[in-house]
């Protein structure tokens, strides 16, 4: 399974993408984890990759994904073509609008408001990536609860621990509901 | 070499824990792991972060981390150190490696054991700057003027970055020369899961002491023994042509003849010893297609080679781990019974020139440059346009 978080510098995409690839190595699973890393890269474009799979893992940089979750317009229009088929899109939908003309054919696409979530549930706008990825782990079933708890506990600014991890349950509580229906 | 009090209880508490981390502070691990007493360093993209963890973890272990100057300054430092008998090392990338050029043919003249990590990036010059590339093989080969060899190792993943370092350092100590590790920014910079060994399973290499103590550049052995500063010899080290107690002696040519025969011997006769590759073969052992890869490229080689064998092909692998000296016996072996080998390389060829060189079957070079690693996809379609 191959994820890209992507969306502006400073919003914790690369947390994201790090939380995720550890919770998939505490589980005992195979895990890569890579960001974008570059002078471009500060303010502007920001990308996380994990890759988790139960054997080796041979694809460094993949070029296709099966998830994209993209919290920025560019990130969604640069990055949504490389959706595999059958793929799933995750949007915050208060931060790109949509274009069904640019997704692949056949894609799962899910769209919640994870920033209005962040700052009118929890005052913080920046935790917009905890409600997305406790939202996208439930939704994909990727690694236990328990283990991004963990990872999240361990990498999250002193303090804020219960704040992030609130809004990771926030995400998981979407999912399950959106699940139900 | 012993283990100090406070390094053994570092490892201790480290032995057996499972970390998520970077190639690079895989590597910072696997330096403490070593014995490494002293880093000195200049950070840069993408080898910063093995400075920063060795500046937070090396102290807790008893070593020293000093930020210096610039490069030139970083690898003085460590070749002055490691004459008082410390393990030292530096980390820097591409535009580091060039500066230090100079001192590394030092180095090897001096016979000084070292450590030099080169996460490479993508150049000549500032090129793409924070982006992978294998471009230094042939410059970790010859990168310094006059004649010599070198030994450098190229890891595949970040589990790898930690576990070689602990050969280079003891390849550093017991052939008294130094030891490059020969990193990528793709491996430096990928998280994945590195398990640190556990202490009962750690060696260090003795560093052979000079009998007399002033006899430190020559005697019957090809790798002579060292006398380190402020045990109580006279010890005299030049980069000038030198006779076996040190003392400079440029003008007879027997002196450098047998002096510069003997630093090229002590690793080219020791080749076996110190080669290390991994063979993956078909098994119905019919081959006729092979890849070789090292590095960044050899995990998409590897994919691909099991991709294509899923496809029913045959194809054999090997891995270089070892880079120099080069491994040429494993090579022309692999290559012995194969109608053609493919080479994927993220530089222009440098290493299937050298193969070339050895081999009879036609080798394909599947280079690939602009800072971004093959994919399994990539190679899998040079294997099948091979077949």
């Amino acid at each position: 399974m191959i994820i890209r978080f992507a969306g502006f510098g400073g919003q914790g995409i690369v947390l994201s993408s790090y939380v995720l690839g550890l919770s998939a190595a505490l589980d005992g699973k195979k895990a890569l984890q890579n960001q974008a890393y570059g002078s471009e890269s500060r303010g502007g474009e920001c990308r996380g990759d994990v890759i988790i799979s139960d054997e080796e893992i041979y694809e460094l940089e993949p070029l296709k994904y099966d998830v994209l979750v993209a919290m920025n317009q560019p990130a969604y229009e640069k990055f949504v073509p490389l959706i595999k088929p059958n793929g799933t899109l995750i949007l915050d939908r208060d931060l790109v609008v949509a274009d069904s003309a640019q997704e692949p054919e056949g894609i799962t696409k899910h769209a919640i408001s994870a920033t209005d979530i962040a700052f009118k549930k929890f005052g913080r706008k920046i935790i917009a990536n905890m409600v997305l990825l406790g939202y996208l782990n439930t939704l994909l079933n990727l690694v236990s609860e328990k283990a991004l708890a963990e990872a999240i506990a361990k990498n999250v600014p002193r303090g804020t621990e219960e704040l992030n991890q609130n809004a990771c349950q926030h995400g998981i509580d979407l999912a399950r509901q959106e699940m139900k229906v | 070499m012993a283990i100090e009090a406070n390094r053994k209880e570092y490892l201790r508490r480290l032995g057996g824990k499972k970390y998520f981390i970077l190639g690079d502070e895989a590597c910072a691990y696997g330096a403490i792991y070593a014995g490494c007493d002293f880093f000195a360093g200049y950070p840069i993209t993408p080898a910063t972060e093995i400075a920063e963890l060795i500046a937070l973890e090396l102290p807790k272990a008893g070593g020293i981390c000093i930020q210096m100057e610039d490069e030139l300054a970083s690898i003085a430092a460590i070749i002055g150190a490691a004459w008082t008998g410390a393990r030292t090392m530096t980390a820097t990338s591409g535009p580091g490696f060039s500066l230090m050029q100079e001192n590394i043919g030092y180095a090897i003249m001096t016979e000084t054991p070292c450590v030099i990590v080169n996460v490479q990036r993508s150049g000549p010059s500032t090129g793409q700057a924070t982006k992978p590339a294998q471009g230094d093989v042939m410059q970790a080969r010859w990168g310094t003027h006059g004649d010599h060899d070198i030994i450098a190792l190229a890891p595949h993943s970040a589990q790898e970055c930690l576990d070689l370092m602990l050969d280079c350092f003891n390849l550093a100590d017991i052939y008294r020369t130094p030891v490059i590790l020969l990193m990528d920014g793709e491996i430096g910079h990928i998280r994945e899961s590195v398990t640190m060994p556990e202490l009962s399973t750690i060696t260090h290499a003795e560093r052979k002491l000079a009998q007399p103590a002033e006899d430190i550049f020559g005697g019957p052995e090809l790798v002579p023994g060292i006398t380190h500063y402020g045990e109580g010899a006279n010890v005299h080290v030049t980069g000038s042509t030198h006779l076996a107690n040190g003392m400079r002696d440029v003008a007879t040519p027997e002196v450098h003849d047998v002096l510069l025969r003997r630093i090229y011997r002590k690793i080219a006769d020791n080749r076996e010893q110190i080669v290390r590759t991994e063979l993956d073969k078909d098994t119905d052992g019919k081959a006729k297609i092979g890849v070789i890869a090292y590095g960044a490229a050899s995990r998409p080689a590897h994919g691909a080679v099991g991709r294509a064998r899923n496809n029913g092909n045959a194809v054999d692998f090997l891995r270089l781990i070892t880079i120099w000296p080069f491994a040429r016996t494993q090579v022309v072996e692999f290559c012995r019974d194969l109608d053609v080998l493919l080479v994927p390389e993220m530089n222009l060829g440098q290493i299937s020139r050298e193969i070339e060189r050895f081999v009879n079957c036609r080798v394909v070079s599947v280079s690939k440059i602009g800072g971004v690693p093959h994919t399994v996809e990539e190679i899998l379609t040079a294997i099948e346009e091979a077949v």
